[in-house]
């Protein structure tokens, strides 16, 4: 190992895979590690051994539950927007050969103790009981407005003005209840909290026309997901790594971050040999995150807060949602009392992430006060009767600066978002950091023989 | 009425036996002899007419290096139907590394994969180091295809793929992937069509 390479790479989380695979097509010698055996780090999938050796260490995985093989949890749960940046990145560099989608069946909101599907098409929204009669109306009229809009014409603008205004005063115009801002915040908008209504409508309006359109795409939801869980989605970016040039170790201890006497970056150590490249990225749990005591090594990341996740088994798809062998389910913040919204991601065999007859669903929120477990459970109880649950708690790490000094550069944890689109901006950032400009998905070449 | 069967080959075995070399030659029907360790291209397809009726389209995995300090993603595994592992008949060791391949497949991959052990290099006759009964009898004691060829002179390669080809179940259950195909039927979601909306003002 006395090769140098331009970057290594610390952790192979989706964030980092993406990294690797477009700086190793970009003609960089990557060197990629990772301390566990298994791909994916916080965002890997794992099989009933590997998920029960997680969070109950002293106890098998019972044998009703079908074959081990048959299953791959996700323990971050998002879904792929059709419409979104990860779907860019994984067309244009052409991972979506090794990767199979299916779409997730319905989007659903939580409204006044019940959940309603969030129309896909123009005939559910007037049947739907989201809203009443006059209502429906108003609503039209608003998602008519925003489909309208043209930047250029300003006879679409019933004079607002998106950069100007905020969305609680475009809500206001169109006079629409408190409900049905939730449920476009939220359940389409997909905001967490209720900020947004104070800022710039223009965000919201782009995250609108993001849901339409990905709803669009396929119908049913606006949502995909990967067969065999979201864990594929870091090997395919794995594999385009190492075609283009990139090195995989596995089960590689990371024991120490090298430095020169000015503290940039200069190697790694594993064990007692240390390989050395001109940029280190990785994600926060290689540096400081988690650890504690001496030898733990400098902190370089800050934790931002805390999101609670349960990993629910079910033997049934969950009431109220048609029997769909997938959804999402949101729970607005306003309508539970609370800062944050709980989100529900539901998957099954139809998947290929668990044995047939069993449902996958995890339920999780940023966590506001010191019981979360009370904090989820307007979300446990939509579920019915929940054969197995795993709850976790898990702090989302920030790096504390930019890598401009160190050329450290270091990834967020995943949070508390229901999609990747934060990803794709983390991916976004930390590459602006690591190259000095702007990603670009240029068309490249398909490889010669395809 | 003619039908095309697809089918998730993979390469297995040591560096430097010559997997991707017996890919081009099957492909390709090329051979270079100052081939470098595999970059760039590690997924190829081809055809192979199995009758009148029938073809089988071979989509290839190589390994692309991951497996060289054991980090190959069960990805690469997964739906695989057929797996070549390859050896090399002048270095004994890489008949060692392709006994433990196959045990790792035997564990991780479908239990119906077809399994074929291949000796490449056969044009280096007198520099063998593995005898053909050696690898036979271990072939058959696993349930194994066993064949030698070489990359280089052509000899053997097309055998190897058509003999896959005629043990593949046509009938039975294929991969996922495989089936859906094989039915003529759109295999899940396809990112890359662009939905009509999307078409003119896309400037991604
Ligand atoms: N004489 C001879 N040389 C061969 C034959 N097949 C491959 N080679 C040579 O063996 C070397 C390695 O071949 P590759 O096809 O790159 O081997 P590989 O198994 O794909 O290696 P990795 O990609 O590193 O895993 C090259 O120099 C080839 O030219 C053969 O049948 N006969
Ligand atoms: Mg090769």
């Amino acid at each position: 190992m006395d090769e140098e390479y331009d970057v290594i790479v610390l952790g192979t989380g989706l964030t980092e895979c993406i990294l690797s695979g477009l700086l190793s097509v970009e003609g960089k010698k990557v060197l990629h590690m990772d301390r566990n055996d298994y791909y994916g780090g916080d965002s890997a999938s794992l099989n009933l051994t590997q998920l029960y050796r997680k969070f109950r260490p002293d106890q098998a995985p019972p044998a009703e539950l079908g074959r081990d093989r048959d299953y791959a949890i996700d323990l971050i749960p998002k879904f792929i927007i059709a419409s979104g940046e990860l779907t860019k990145i994984l067309v244009h560099t052409n991972v979506t050969r090794y990767l199979e989608f299916k779409q997730i069946a319905g989007s659903f909101v939580y409204r006044d103790g019940r959940i309603s599907k969030v129309p896909s098409t123009e005939m559910e929204a007037v049947k739907s009981p989201l809203m009443g009669l006059f209502e429906k109306r108003r609503a039209k009229q608003f998602f008519e407005f925003l489909q309208n809009w043209k930047d250029d014409d300003p006879a679409t603008h019933q004079g607002r003005n998106l950069d100007t205004e905020p969305m609680e005063s475009i809500y206001a115009y169109f006079k629409l209840e408190p409900g049905t801002q939730d449920f476009i915040g939220h359940a389409m908008a997909l905001y967490l909290d209720d900020d947004y209504k104070k800022k710039p409508a223009r965000q919201t309006y782009n995250r609108i026309i993001l849901y339409t359109s990905s709803m669009a795409r396929w119908g049913k939801s606006p949502y995909l997901y990967p067969l065999y869980g979201l864990g594929e989605l870091p090997q395919a970016f794995a594999r385009l790594s190492a075609i283009y040039g990139g090195t995989y170790m596995l089960d590689k201890k990371v024991d120490e971050i090298v430095l020169d006497s000015q503290g940039k970056f200069v190697g790694v150590r594993s064990g007692d040999e240390t390989v050395k490249a001109k940029q280190v990225i990785g994600d926060p749990s290689y540096f400081g995150a988690g650890a504690t005591g001496a030898g733990a090594g400098k902190m370089r990341v800050v934790e931002e807060h805390k999101v609670v996740r349960a990993i629910c088994i079910l033997k049934h798809p969950i009431p109220g949602t048609d029997d769909s062998d997938s959804a999402q389910i949101i729970i607005p913040q306003n309508q539970v009392g609370r800062r944050n919204d709980i989100y529900i991601a539901m998957v099954s065999s139809t998947h290929n992430v668990c044995s047939k007859d069993i449902y996958v669903a995890i339920v999780s929120t940023i966590i506001e006060t010191d019981k979360p477990e009370l904090e989820i459970r307007p979300g446990l109880e939509l579920l019915g009767p929940i054969h197995e649950k795993f709850v976790s708690i898990s702090p989302l790490f920030t790096p504390t600066s930019s890598g401009k000094e160190d050329n450290i550069f270091i990834t967020r944890s995943y949070d508390a978002t229901s999609h990747f689109e934060t990803v794709v901006e983390d991916v976004q950032d930390v590459w602006k950091r690591v190259m000095g400009s702007d990603l670009v998905l240029k068309e490249r070449e398909i490889e010669p023989t395809e | 009425m003619s039908r095309q069967y697809q089918f998730k080959l993979v390469l297995l075995g040591e560096s430097a036996v010559g997997k991707s070399s017996l890919v081009l030659r099957f492909v390709k029907d090329q051979f270079d002899d100052y081939r470098e360790s595999t970059i760039g291209a590690a997924f190829l397809t081809q055809t192979v007419q199995l009758d009148d009726q029938t073809t089988i389209r071979f989509e290839i995995w190589d390994t692309a290096g991951q497996e060289r300090y054991k980090s190959l993603a069960p990805m690469y595994y997964r739906n695989a139907n057929c797996a070549v592992v390859v050896y090399d008949i002048t270095q004994s060791a890489s008949l060692e590394k392709a006994r433990s391949w196959i045990r790792e497949l035997q564990r991780q991959a479908d239990p119906s994969i077809i399994i074929a052990l291949c000796g490449n290099k056969t044009d280096l006759e007198a520099r063998r180091q593995v005898t053909q009964e050696e690898a036979k009898k271990y072939a058959e004691e696993e349930g194994l295809m066993w064949c030698e060829a070489s990359a280089k002179t052509g000899e053997g390669v097309q055998d190897i793929f058509m003999a896959i080809a005629k043990k593949l179940p046509l009938s039975a259950p294929q991969s996922q992937k495989g089936q859906a195909r094989a039915g003529g039927q759109p295999r899940g979601v396809d990112l890359s069509s662009k939905p009509a909306a999307e078409q003119d003002g896309c400037n991604c």
